[in-house]
């Protein structure tokens, strides 16, 4: 072996490893910051146990803290904006993927700018700009208008009282801030569908929609739910935006136009001023927050491998 | 006899680029036509006017008249959901959707049909043995359509196209894909489709040709230069040109 060839596989190796120690860099990250805030927010769970989930009050003057309006608030803001957001994201993707090369440009573009906009900046134009027109057309129009704060199943969505700040605005504010994450995965995924696979769907007698529909969102729906994941990863974890227009109170939500609170913007809201057993409640929402993350993303995984033969994937 | 398809002064554009110059065929029912000729000489671009798929792309665009049953279908008035139901279409490389066997033959039924579970199960059945593969998946009907050969995959797709009812069949080189064996196979099952359907095929390969078509079509820089029965054309073409193809002096 010449002393070029061994030079060379000395820089392969380091190389391999400087690979390995990167990967399991973030692996151990991952671990790193369960084990942290399991350890920071001990005092709670020792305290409370199992009660600080499916407990509702959060009071500090007498030191009870329970998680659940925080998780409510987290969870219901997250599932209207995905109930807003996908449709919305699927229709510009599909037109996007399929526009004139000019606005099809043009309009690509603007989602990735989209994407690029801060959340702070969401929050103030969501706080002087969606709240008011909420409270004076959106939320009155669905409640009165529509009449459906009087039916008994959508009471819950459409409540009687309303301020405009609450679930419902931060679930559309988060809709608007998630959309050109799930828009631009979904028009690259329906790029990448093979040409004569929907000419094949066309060949048969399929509308647009039906093409779109049964075959180009079946063939990309691995790589969709990937873009449909990182969307609703950061409508759970999202802080700023929310904070300004949910209202921040500790309570059960009665209906989507309550004034709530979701874990992130709790802990944002509490955590400077929080000592002793609130911090380590605090420490347990984060926890909370990390794990549903965490366990979404497992669900998604495990779903989509099990449903992957039927979907006609040969893996 | 009038023809079922016939294309009258035909000539296509890709933005300005002239791809068909004044085609003119006369496809007969119930036969087996050809059509050969060397690389971009417009033979899919000939086929694909005829259930308007190029329709999906911008800056193509068609000229002339082509008549379905003495019908003009390049009209406004053609409903061409309908036209793609009557003329099924078989591409390059198989494209079984993404879901099951079962499922690929089933959708378009479901697409065209108002049908019972009983009858969709059983015009699944007749479609998939009209395409000689329900021997082979009758087991694993649930199980995807992508786990197939290529082969397999294939015939799946003409079922699909069978499904349909269409009263004419295209294929654009239906076997360039395909491995020999398999490809034989398609080829007996062109020979008994003709029985039901009229067949159009575009192939490379001109003992193929010659195997399985009534009818020959020899294309050459977007002209039909020659059209005649398969035998004449492959043992006494008129043209210089056709005879220059089919020994292999070009193309």
């Amino acid at each position: 072996m010449n002393a070029v060839w061994a030079k060379k596989n000395l820089t392969d190796s380091v190389f391999r490893m400087l690979c390995v120690c990167c990967a399991g860099f973030t692996g151990l990250l991952m671990l790193a910051f369960f084990v942290q805030l399991y350890v920071e927010s001990y005092g709670a769970w020792e305290k409370f146990g199992i009660n600080f989930i499916i407990s509702s009050e959060w009071d500090p003057s007498r030191d009870v803290y329970g998680a659940l309006p925080g998780i409510v608030g987290t969870l219901s803001t997250t599932a209207i904006a995905l109930v807003i957001a996908l449709p919305l994201s699927f229709a510009a993707a599909m037109y996007l993927s399929d526009a004139a090369p000019l606005p099809g440009a043009v309009l690509s573009h603007a989602v990735d700018l989209l994407a690029a906009i801060p959340s702070v900046i969401y929050g103030m134009w969501g706080l002087f700009l969606v709240t008011p027109v909420m409270q004076d057309y959106v939320q009155p129009f669905f409640s009165e208008t529509l009449g459906l704060s009087q039916v008994p199943g959508l009471r819950l969505i459409f409540g009687p009282d309303y301020n405009g700040f609450g679930i419902f605005t931060a679930g559309v504010i988060l809709a608007l801030m998630i959309m050109p994450y799930i828009c631009a995965v979904m028009r690259d995924v329906f790029r990448m569908t093979p040409p004569m696979l929907r000419e094949s769907a066309y060949g048969i007698g399929c509308t647009r929609w039906e093409t779109a529909r049964d075959v180009v969102l079946r063939y990309g729906i691995r790589g969709i739910l990937g873009g449909v994941f990182i969307g609703l990863g950061r409508a759970l974890g999202e802080t700023m935006a929310v904070l300004f227009v949910i209202g921040n109170v500790m309570e059960m939500p009665e209906t989507s136009y309550s004034g709530a609170t979701t874990i992130a913007s709790a802990i944002a809201n509490n955590f400077s001023e929080a000592t002793g057993m609130q911090r380590s409640a605090l420490f347990a929402l984060g926890f909370i927050l990390l794990a549903m993350s965490f366990g979404i993303q497992v669900l998604a995984q495990y779903y989509l491998h099990a449903t992957g033969a039927k979907r006609g994937e040969s893996r | 006899m009038q023809a079922k398809i016939e294309a009258r002064d035909i000539c296509f554009y890709y933005g300005d680029h002239q791809a068909l110059f004044n085609n003119f065929l006369s496809v007969e029912k119930n036969k087996i036509t050809a059509v050969i000729g060397p690389s971009g000489c417009g033979k899919s671009t000939h086929l694909r006017i005829y259930n308007r798929i190029f329709e999906l792309y911008r800056n193509q665009r068609v000229t002339g008249k082509l008549l379905l049953d003495g019908v003009d279908i390049l009209g406004p008035d053609t409903d061409i959901l309908e036209l793609r139901r009557r003329i099924g279409m078989i591409f390059q490389k198989p494209t079984p959707f993404p879901m099951s066997v079962f499922d690929n033959v089933a959708y378009p039924l479901r697409l065209h049909f108002k049908l019972s579970r009983s009858e969709i199960a059983d015009r699944v059945e007749d479609a998939l043995k009209s395409a000689s593969i329900w021997d082979e998946v009758k087991d694993k009907l649930s199980s995807s359509g992508l786990a197939l050969s290529g082969g397999q995959q294939q015939r799946l797709c003409i079922a699909r196209a069978i499904a349909a009812e269409p009263e004419v069949i295209l294929m654009d080189e239906p076997t360039s894909a395909i491995d020999p064996v398999a490809t034989l196979k398609i080829e007996e099952l062109m020979v008994e489709l003709r029985k039901r359907f009229t067949v159009m095929i575009v192939t490379h390969n001109m003992q193929q040709a010659a195997r399985i078509s009534d009818y020959t079509a020899f294309f050459h820089k977007g002209e039909i230069v020659e059209y005649n029965d398969t035998k004449t054309i492959f043992t006494n073409p008129k043209c210089k040109k056709t005879e220059d193809y089919i020994t292999g002096r070009f193309g």
